[in-house]
């Protein structure tokens, strides 16, 4: 059994290297399936952390009347935290809310000045809630405005930001799915360019495999090394793919995090690295063992 | 060993205005273990075909092949390795693997039926001295003269010393030199106890050899003398 194994490797090798113009061929298109496993593997991430990015930013804000005292305030913080659709209320006291504004419009004098002409804090102390979907906002405003305490609230600002609300989670549920089908459709397109080129090197090699099948030889012993070659072109696809992968994302990082902040592509494939790589060898490797085998089972009918 | 039961081969027509054409017709005979048969007869008489039905390359139209008293042709695909690995076939237009070399295409035969590595590197640089290629064995078909891989050919299915040898004009692009000691050789085997088959046009092999001769004509089988000559 070990030497049937040991002579199918080396019988596999064998065809791999001295057939340089298919071999190459054959890398070159398993190369560029892994590629797009790849890109579509990392796209996600990205997407992912736009869309997490993008949803950070959306929140409403619940300004009180100024007569309300403080811990009535943060006796309502607390009952809205309970909720499952409530990721964080912070509370924002008037006066935190005055120097936040300073701070902001600090290069804004004229603004700083209108702000000390009115003669006292026109800011009024806020909840701003954070919700885990963008969908959730509705009911959180909903329960705001029947609430008990609905008579302390001066201003609910979910209704200025609804429509952009609605908009950011139609669009991340709408990337969400037509992502999905993408990458599917790129999958399979790149499966089906594999396993044409395969074929097409096995088809060199059809009159050989008939004269091996005439002197004798199994078809195990005939089909392993081909499933051999298709998996040394998959393992050099992908280290290739690796190795190109590392480079771009080093390359681009520092583009990126220009383009959104916090994101360094670099240190995205770092902290992906190993299960990119087993993405990758899978890929590869599986699409160059599953494409011989099916490719060669015709040949095998002699 | 062998037996040709009724074998008809017809060939469809290829177009409209062309006839099937009958590579054999109601052929019919035995080869017995440790026999020495010559197939003889003019190009297109039905020598390969005949070679080709007993390896299940074709089927016949009509008609049974049996190898030791199996019917070839009832055999399920997967087990025709088992079939084959009895036979040392030397083929018309050498059938040689163009991915390996002298030596692999020679050893291919021993890893096929399971040789240890050992046995390999002793029996294959031994067949190959005798066939003359001990100086090529490192070569690729597409490096060797036709004689070359003819010898090459010969060496992969004597190597496993199998059941029965069908010889398809072995001796076809020799020098006269080689043809004798190719013949010698398949005499010797035959002498060992392996049943030989052979098919040739050379004149001399055949009347030199003195052994059983099937003349076939038109697919049809016109003699079969016991210690036959060439005559057509």
């Amino acid at each position: 059994m070990m030497i049937s194994i040991k002579r199918i490797i080396r019988s596999g090798w064998n065809i791999f290297s001295r057939d340089k113009e298919i071999a190459l061929a054959t890398i070159f298109t398993l190369f560029l399936a892994v590629c797009l496993v790849s890109s579509l593997f990392l796209f996600a991430k990205i997407s992912q952390f736009i869309i997490v990015s993008t949803q950070e930013k959306i929140d409403i804000s619940v300004y009180f009347k100024e007569e309300v005292d403080e811990n009535d305030i943060l006796g309502i913080q607390k009952e809205i935290s309970k909720f499952s659709e409530v990721k964080k209320v912070e509370y924002v006291s008037s006066e935190q809310a005055l120097v936040e504004f300073i701070e902001r419009h600090e290069n804004d004098p004229t603004l700083i000045e209108a702000v000390e002409e009115v003669g006292r804090n026109p800011f009024l102390a806020s909840l701003t809630i954070k919700a885990w979907e963008p969908s959730q906002y509705g009911i959180v405003s909903n329960f705001l405005q029947t609430a008990d305490f609905g008579d302390m609230i001066e201003k609910i600002d979910y209704f200025e930001r609804k429509s952009v609300i609605e908009r950011v989670a139609s669009f991340t549920s709408a990337a969400y799915r037509i992502g999905i089908l993408v990458a599917l459709t790129l999958i399979l397109t790149a499966a089906l360019t594999t396993f044409s080129t395969i074929r097409l090197s096995i088809y060199n090699s059809s009159e050989e495999i008939k004269i091996q099948r005439l002197v004798g030889a199994s078809n195990w012993s005939i089909k392993g090394p081909f499933l051999i070659q298709g998996a040394l072109a998959g393992l050099v696809g992908s280290f290739i793919c690796v190795f190109l992968f590392g480079l771009l994302s080093w390359s681009l990082a520092s583009r990126f995090e220009g383009l959104f902040y916090g994101l360094n592509t670099f240190q995205l494939f770092a902290s992906n690295f190993w299960f990119l790589l087993f993405i990758q060898l899978f890929t590869g490797v599986g699409l160059g063992i599953m494409s011989s085998n099916i490719a060669i089972k015709r040949y095998l009918k002699v | 060993m062998i037996k040709f039961q009724n074998i008809s081969k017809i060939y469809p027509a290829c177009t409209v205005n062309s006839n099937p054409t009958i590579a054999l017709a109601d052929v019919s005979f035995e080869v017995k273990p440790k026999d020495f048969v010559s197939i003889v007869g003019k190009s297109g008489a039905g020598k390969t075909t005949l070679l080709k039905l007993l390896l299940v390359e074709e089927k016949p139209t009509k008609g049974k092949v049996f190898f030791k008293e199996q019917d070839v042709h009832k055999i399920k695909s997967e087990d025709l390795p088992h079939l084959r690995k009895k036979i040392g076939a030397v083929f018309q237009d050498y059938k040689l693997l163009s991915s390996k070399t002298t030596y692999e295409n020679v050893s291919y035969i021993l890893e096929a039926i399971g040789a240890s590595d050992k046995e390999i590197r002793r029996a294959v640089p031994i067949i190959l001295e005798i066939v003359g290629l001990k100086d090529r064995a490192d070569n690729f078909p597409a490096q060797l003269s036709g004689g070359e891989k003819q010898r090459t050919a010969i060496a992969r299915a004597l190597i496993h010393r199998p059941e029965i040898i069908l010889a398809d004009e072995p001796t076809g692009n020799l020098d006269p030199y080689h043809t004798l000691d190719i013949i010698e050789l398949l005499v010797k085997i035959n002498k060992m106890g392996t049943t030989v088959v052979l098919s040739t046009h050379d004149r001399e092999v055949i009347n030199k050899l003195g052994k059983r001769v099937i003349t076939l004509e038109d697919g049809k089988i016109t003699r079969d003398e016991k210690r036959g000559r060439f005559i057509l």
